[in-house]
């Protein structure tokens, strides 16, 4: 996708705000123009500790679990014996959705910084466990075959085959979860915390009922996905070259 | 150079390829090994490699079991076997990467492996297979032919003692095909290389096999080998004695089919 177009997007969808803010002309939505000064004011104060704060938490999670299930799911794809006994409990676990586990997570690990964190890992790890289990799995034997003649044995193939071929799945992984991620941090941050931008937007919106602060708390959550998002596929980009080459 | 000593080999429960089967080769020689699909060519070249272990039987190269890969063999296939997502130049250096990556432990890469300049010996041979310009390209950017010189290159660079070939030129056209067959034969008299060539066409056996060993559909027991007076030669099609020799390989390629 062009950057142009995505800069007509963006102006489109603001003046479509505009619009309706000066249709409904209520509190409750603010014009776009004042969100933004707001946000740029607050984004150095009180909204930036905040939005750092919620930063820390998705990073946290986005590194543990890219830790844990990359070589889990490396693991599985090379072995159909192992991934025979751990297909049915996946299969099983994957289309819950995570955020369902909220209050037993909490229960479990008390309302704290891990709780939280745990919630979105929960989210992201099976994620990318399945994609790199898939990708893994799907390596052609002639390419092993040849790359075991060249002299690769396990930690070989490891580093020159498997861990190469599923990178690009560990980063649409990351790409595909970052949205439901940053949507369960909204939840996990309304409950027993005074910092993260869950906090904010609620703080802002139903109990000071300050409005464009709130907005400005909305754009904030809403540019940390788009910037998680926009990291990814830069990642992507840069480590994977050869899928963007043209013919 | 290559002994087959009476190895039975199957997959899974299946009727074995090779039962009590033995073969050898001198060093310096080329075979072209025929056959039906599925007659067990591909496995034959697998076993070679040390990629797969027969279930009985064993087989040595150079008076040593192959029990894994050797170092000092290489294998080239259909598919080219190349990393799409390395650029031809790091699909040349794998196999020496790997050898750094290593050490020279005797298993993954020679025990005698000396200190080398990579980037010049994978340069001579990006110049040599004519594929310098496109060096830094993916193999998803480059022709069939290109892909397959690389392959060659990648497994040239280790100086390997023995090739293994397993139908590297099936999908390439016909003058990319002639073109690499040629190379593979110059190949073969500059550096003396033992290579054993699969293909399923009659005519590539009898232009780069000095022997061919035909394999049969059911269980191979023994092998029926043909010498071959036409090997590295282009003889006149219509010449009586290729006539025959191709004619003969027909022949048992059709019985061994039934």
């Amino acid at each position: 996708m062009k950057r142009f177009h995505l800069l007509w997007a963006f102006l489109g969808l603001l003046l479509l705000w505009q619009i309706f803010s000066m249709l409904v002309r209520r509190d409750i939505l603010p014009p776009p123009l004042l969100v933004i000064r707001v946000f740029f004011t607050e984004i150095t104060g009180e909204l930036g500790g905040h939005f750092l704060a919620s930063l820390w938490r998705v990073l946290a999670s986005l590194t543990l679990s890219i830790a844990m299930a990359a070589p889990a799911g490396l693991i599985l794809g090379q072995s159909r014996r192992l991934d025979a006994y751990f297909s049915p409990v996946i299969y099983l676990l994957y289309p819950i959705p995570k955020v369902v586990l909220v209050p037993i997570v909490m229960l479990f690990l008390g309302i704290n910084e891990i709780s939280k964190i745990v919630m979105i890992f929960l989210i992201l790890f099976f994620q990318i466990l399945v994609l790199v289990r898939d990708q893994a799995a799907i390596i052609r034997p002639e390419l092993l075959y040849s790359v075991r003649s060249l002299g690769a044995g396990r930690r070989g193939l490891f580093k020159y085959v498997y861990f190469p071929a599923c990178l690009p799945a560990i980063l649409t992984a990351v790409r595909q979860s970052i949205g439901t991620a940053v949507a369960v941090l909204y939840i996990v941050e309304l409950i027993a915390t005074t910092k993260g931008l869950g906090y904010y937007i609620y703080l802002y919106g139903t109990t000071l009922y300050d409005y464009t602060n709130m907005y400005a708390g909305v754009i904030a959550m809403s540019l940390l996905g788009l910037g998680l998002y926009f990291a990814a596929e830069w990642l992507h980009r840069k480590l994977c070259p050869w899928q963007f080459q043209k013919p | 150079m290559i002994q087959v000593a009476s190895i039975t080999f199957r997959y899974g429960k299946q009727q074995p390829i090779f039962k009590d089967f033995s073969w050898q080769t001198e060093t310096g020689q080329t075979w072209a090994v025929i056959g039906a699909s599925g007659c067990g060519k591909s496995t034959l070249l697998y076993l070679l490699a040390g990629l797969l272990q027969p279930a009985t039987g064993q087989i040595l190269i150079n008076r040593t079991a192959v029990a894994c890969p050797r170092p000092q063999t290489g294998l080239i296939l259909q598919d080219y076997g190349l990393l799409p997502w390395a650029t031809l130049r790091h699909n040349i250096t794998l196999g020496l990467d790997l050898r750094r990556f290593y050490g020279p432990d005797g298993k993954h890469s020679p025990v005698e492996m000396m200190p080398e300049d990579i980037n010049f010996k994978v340069n001579r041979w990006l110049d040599q297979l004519g594929i310098a310009d496109v060096a830094d390209k993916y193999p998803g950017q480059v022709s069939g032919g290109q892909r397959q010189r690389a392959a060659i290159a990648r497994t040239l660079v280790l100086e390997p003692d023995l090739l293994l070939l397993d139908e590297p030129f099936a999908s390439l056209d016909a003058p990319t095909r002639e073109n690499l067959q040629n190379l593979v034969l110059h190949l073969h008299t500059e550096r003396l290389l033992t290579s054993v060539l699969v293909t399923h066409t009659i005519e590539e056996a009898v232009y780069i096999g000095e022997r061919i060993l035909i394999l049969k559909q059911q269980t191979n027991f023994k092998p029926r080998i043909i010498d071959n007076p036409y090997a590295g030669i282009m003889p006149p099609v219509q010449s009586d004695g290729y006539q025959t020799l191709t004619g003969m390989i027909r022949e048992e390629l059709r019985e061994s089919a039934q």
